[in-house]
């Protein structure tokens, strides 16, 4: 059984016990655990159930490899799914629960899965699609959704916040191992700014748990003394419990630092997501241990030989009171070391290679452990933990020479560096033989802006195994980036004597002639059940690619991103192919290195904050006048007004007739506003718009449509000459931005020779509709300039004062009503609103809506950008020729329209539709056609493109697109809905509301 | 997240700054083009691995237009120039056939 030991443990405080709670059950343990820690040393050797199989996991890592420890953290809006034990530090009232399970860990109904192994081979979810489609539909879909997923998704709002912060340095160290803070020493010295990030809560990394010596004392002390030495100097700054997430383009780092993961609740945000931007990044992010693939390595129990080295020497826990260890290397027998002196049982140290002679297996032997050279385990014993192994000869099928029993086995495949954050960007590996991994290639780094090199990788991570080696690769990486970064730099590196390892034996697959029996039950990837028979299959499938067969197994695509299985599983493709591993490669290495909760992305844009909110200068009014609000890009629009007892419909069809017969207002400030000035505008127009504007005259308007290159619609707006030299654009609400933009990029990038200004007014501006019968009466009564027929006809503008209110006022109707769009300055627009309601309210002047203006421009048979167009439809498929200029000899768009695709009769044109019920198409719905397409699908002939129930004419009135438009009129034809059946409509004209426009027009 | 030098205010810009705008130097063809010719401007890019003429905005900046030379491959960034340039700068060109021999032109 898994225990505490009574003495030890450098990371824990004995005095203070903190009481957690596993799966309901209460347990306790010390400050400075790990939750794995912790478990351990509650004999909770137990703690989840694999994906597919649902087989009972242990704990196998001390650190971000974990795969299978993975839990519940927290309850109700402080719960977390997939957090991992072996990171999560313990405290007090922590409550954790196991995952993957039903209906519970110990008994798991899923389990069954697991005697159906042979069912679900690698490929299983793809195999799946193959067969007859019912198959899918009717039995693998139901049953794969039942157990997809890992961990569950948290119910309740995250009660915590989340913040991002911006830092600069000129050397960022990723890791606060020795190596990292090696480096951080020299290139701190230089006087380069320097950050450091280490993600765990403690620095020094794995050297204080293999007894290094460094300046003739423990590690530790070393560790203290540059932590001391680093934190004096002003410009280095050392961040724990920061992890290195991703190294993007020119020096851009994204790292997550843990601020109040271990304190919940504190007040403090829980998470802060730095943004980092470093001339030069120095990668010392150790290595990850690797696995040994032999049969059963996945049982409770079954340990990395190195976390089984951390949890002894940090936590004080012993995972059992005998533990095997198997290994290829000498670095394993240090496990062996520790687990004798802590006072354990170690029957056996099983060594895959036939000659062992190094300076670590004569201390072993001498502590009187029994090695067993050239041999291998055949298979663990035991269900919800091990029992004991079988031993066999490594070079043969896997006959079994001898029982021993035991509780813990401690495994070592060798060691990978962590190459995550130097690959990235774009910096390549190359192979190394005789340590059987994959680490960087410095003659390929990634590459900054300069094309220089801007990522140095130094220590474990650069594949420098020895204590002594990994402070002088150190302190030179630490030089190097320093000096990359334009500090002088000396690589000064603390002396440390480093014991001499023999060399490790590459070992994929143990025993090496292993049966199809034994590497069905040999795991790659814990997490998501990929076993070295899996890996062998896909090959013989025809999958050389590793890219492919990752995703064809799923190995490496679990929350652990394959950091134990990588190199295994390509090394048993690589096998199965016939090829050397370096020619198979790896996957691709992307961001994050461990997940990133979606809170620290967010960060605070959430709720109100999420985006900037634009709102017009009668927004507070609208807010207190109960408007129902709808999002117009980033502003906020009233869609509607309702009364008491109203609902949004019903407001809408009384604000519409309101405005039809008595006068309505509407906030329309957010019309884009756009002033084109200078000698050349009008030239620079008639590009723009597919009308003339030039030769519009002074003081009146002109409708007009822009189009893209392709010649489809993009925008369209009334424009105002204003004098010789000035036009104002109106654009629609959400396109002014846009629009600004596309005609800055022609302005500068095209016709830079042109004299033209352009400037966004949109948000100097308020502006008002004034509309319906009364709207003249109204501007009468404020006074202050003449608005008649005579003086200010349709199409025209005028300046002036209205109510003592300087005023441009546009003759322009959206409605088809008696229309003035009045401008006034923005910081004037809430008055003259309140004065236009003040005194038109003997006229009934009542404020309408976005929604209001949709029904009545579509009961005029005006179109809407984004309705009517979706970035495919050309003016000419919206009977709008008659706004295209046939004498130009050019515009924006006139070449693209002249392909035959657009130029063709076939095209879907507007019409007008009437449902013969009276009732409203539904929005989405096509017109249908006789037949039937090459795909089965029903034909269709046009569609809708806008629906209201017109209270107008109260019945339901679309517009939308048909073959053959306007000379379809007459025509009845068929809507599909949603909802199956078919509504009938007639074509007719899409003018609904005064056909001959002389309503606006008095 | 790249960094660009935009050419008229001086400014090193994050990419978050800038607005992007494909690629740089293409010929417009307008009414009178054969269909090649337009579906050459259009469509056709040359989205290569390596030298690159790319548009830029500096649109939370100084609003203005600027034009960059960079390796798609490796990041490394040649020079930025203003947008009311026919073709890269003579300086920028020498820059990148030192830099790239292989480097067939801009065109």
């Amino acid at each position: 059984m898994s225990t505490r030991l009574t003495r030890g443990g450098r990371l824990i405080d004995r005095t203070t016990s903190q009481e957690f709670a596993f799966n309901g059950k209460k347990m306790r343990g010390y400050a400075g655990d790990t939750l794995a820690a912790a478990l351990l040393a509650n004999d909770q050797m137990l703690v989840g159930r694999s994906f597919k199989y649902h087989r009972p996991r242990g704990i196998v890592a001390a650190g971000p490899e974990e795969p299978n420890a993975l839990v519940g953290l927290g309850k109700g809006a402080r719960f977390e799914p997939n957090q991992r034990v072996t990171t999560t530090e313990l405290f007090d009232g922590l409550e954790a629960e196991s995952q993957n399970h039903w209906p519970s860990l110990e008994f798991d109904v899923g389990v069954i899965n697991n005697s159906l192994a042979r069912f679900l081979p690698g490929g299983f979810y793809y195999k799946t699609f193959m067969y007859p489609r019912a198959a899918w539909k009717h039995l693998f879909e139901p049953i794969i959704r039942q157990s997809a997923g890992l961990g569950k998704v948290p119910k309740e709002r995250d009660a915590d916040r989340y913040e991002q912060a911006y830092a600069f340095c000129d050397v960022l160290v990723i890791g606060g191992g020795i190596a990292g803070l090696q480096a951080a020493l020299v290139a701190g010295a230089s006087g380069a700014r320097v950050i450091v990030l280490e993600q765990s809560a403690a620095w020094g990394g794995r050297a204080p748990v293999d007894g290094d010596l460094i300046e003739g004392g423990s590690a530790d002390g070393w560790i203290g003394a540059a932590v001391k030495t680093l934190s004096l100097m002003e410009n280095v700054t050392l961040k724990m419990r920061c992890m290195g997430a991703g190294v993007y383009d020119h020096g851009y780092v994204l790292a997550d630092e843990k601020v109040s993961d271990h304190t919940p609740g504190d007040g403090r945000p829980k998470h802060r997501l730095w943004r980092i931007r470093a001339a030069q990044i120095i990668t010392a992010t150790g290595a990850i241990e690797r696995p040994l693939s032999f049969a059963g390595n996945d049982l409770p129990g079954v340990m990395l030989a190195g976390s089984v080295r951390d949890f002894v020497v940090n936590f004080a826990v012993s995972p059992g009171d005998r533990t095997v260890v198997v290994t290829n290397n000498d670095d394993a027998y240090r496990t062996a070391i520790a687990l004798k002196e802590a006072g354990l049982a170690v029957p056996c140290i099983i060594d895959a290679r036939a000659s062992v002679t190094g300076v670590l297996p004569a201390k072993a032997k001498a502590l009187g452990i029994r090695i067993e050279a050239g041999k291998a385990i055949a298979k663990v014993k035991g269900g919800k933990r091990v029992t004991g192994v079988s031993l066999c000869v490594q070079a043969g099928e896997g006959s079994v020479l001898e029982e021993i029993a035991c509780d813990a086995v401690a495994m070592s495949g060798g060691w990978s560096p962590v190459v995550h954050l130097w690959s990235h960007c774009g910096g390549k590996l190359t192979w190394d033989t005789a340590n059987a991994h994959f680490r960087p290639d410095a003659a390929r780094p990634p590459t900054g802006a300069d094309g220089a090199a801007m990522v140095v990788a130094v220590g474990n991570a650069n594949g420098v195994m020895t204590v002594a080696e990994v402070l002088a690769d150190a302190a030179r990486g630490g030089a190097v980036a320093a000096q990359a970064a334009g500090f002088t730099a000396e690589a000064v590196a603390a002396k440390a004597q480093s014991v001499a390892e023999a060399a490790m034996e590459a070992v994929w697959v143990m025993p090496q002639g292993a049966s199809p029996k034994l590497r069905a039950k040999m795991w790659l990837d814990y997490q998501n059940d990929v076993k070295v028979s899996d890996v062998q299959l896909a090959a013989r499938e025809g999958y050389s690619s590793v890219e492919h067969t990752k995703r064809y197994t799923t190995l490496g695509m679990a929350t652990d991103q394959g950091k134990l299985s990588n190199i295994n599983g390509l090394a048993v493709l690589a096998d199965a192919l016939n090829e050397e591993i370096p020619q198979v490669g790896t996957t691709t290495f992307r961001p994050p290195y461990t997940p990133v909760t979606l809170g620290a992305l967010a960060g605070e844009s959430r709720g109100e904050i999420f985006q900037p909110l634009r709102k017009t200068p009668m927004h507070a009014w609208h807010e207190k006048n109960q408007a129902y609000f709808e999002p117009v890009g980033l502003w906020r629009r009233p869609y509607c007004f309702p009364r008491a007892g109203e609902n949004h419909e019903q407001a809408v069809h009384r604000e519409v007739i309101n405005t039809r017969t008595a006068l309505g207002l509407l906030d329309a400030s957010t019309l884009g506003k756009i002033i084109v000035k200078g000698p050349d505008a009008g030239r620079f127009l008639d590009m723009l718009y597919t009308g003339v504007m030039s030769s519009l005259p002074i003081g009146k308007c002109r409708y007009g449509l822009m189009c893209n290159e392709q010649g489809f619609l993009s925008d369209d707006g009334v424009v105002a000459r204003i004098d010789e030299d000035t036009w104002l654009c109106h654009t629609t609400s959400g396109g002014a931005d846009r629009i600004h933009a596309w005609m800055e990029d022609w302005l500068q990038c095209e016709w830079w020779d042109w004299q033209v200004y352009t400037a966004n007014i949109t948000e100097q501006l308020a502006q008002v509709a004034v509309v319906g019968p009364n709207a003249r009466k109204l501007l009468e009564k404020l006074g202050g300039m003449d608005v008649s027929k005579e003086s200010l006809p349709f199409m025209q503008w005028a300046d002036g004062t209205l109510g003592g209110f300087p005023v441009r006022v546009y003759r322009i109707s959206f409605s088809g009503e008696l229309s003035y769009e009045i401008a006034v300055p923005a910081s004037m627009g809430a008055a003259f609103w309140e004065a236009l309601h003040k005194a038109g309210a003997e006229f009934g002047a009542m404020p309408y809506g976005t929604e209001a203006l949709h029904i009545m421009r579509a009961e005029k048979g005006f179109i809407m950008i984004g309705d009517e167009t979706d970035g495919t439809v050309i003016p000419q498929d919206l009977n709008l020729g008659w706004a295209i200029s046939k004498k130009k000899a050019d515009f924006l768009g006139k070449r693209g329209q002249e392909r035959n695709y657009l130029a063709s009769p076939d095209r879907w044109k507007l019409a007008g539709f009437e449902t013969l019920d009276g009732s409203v198409v539904p929005d989405g719905s096509y017109i249908i056609a006789a037949g039937k397409n090459a795909n089965g699908q029903g034909n269709t002939q046009g569609r809708v493109t806008s629906t209201y129930h017109s209270p107008t004419l109260k019945r339901g009135i679309a517009m939308g697109l048909i073959k053959g438009g306007l000379s379809r009129i007459g025509d009845v034809v068929e809507f599909n809905t949603v909802t199956g059946g078919t509504v009938k409509a007639k074509v007719v004209d899409p003018v609904f509301y005064d056909k001959d426009g002389e309503k606006p027009n008095v | 997240m790249l960094i660009l030098e935009c050419p008229y205010c001086g400014v090193k810009a994050e990419e978050t700054e800038l607005s992007p705008g494909y690629e740089a130097h293409l010929k417009r063809f307008g009414p009178g083009s054969s269909d090649e010719e337009f579906e050459a401007y259009m469509f056709a890019r040359k989205n290569p691995k390596g030298v690159h003429f790319e548009r830029w905005r500096h649109v939370y900046g100084c609003g203005k237009w600027f034009l960059a030379a960079r390796d798609t491959n490796t990041l490394e960034v040649f020079g930025t120039y203003p947008a009311q340039s026919s073709e890269p700068p003579a300086d920028l060109q020498d820059k990148i056939k030192a830099k790239r021999p292989d480097w067939k032109g801009y065109k």
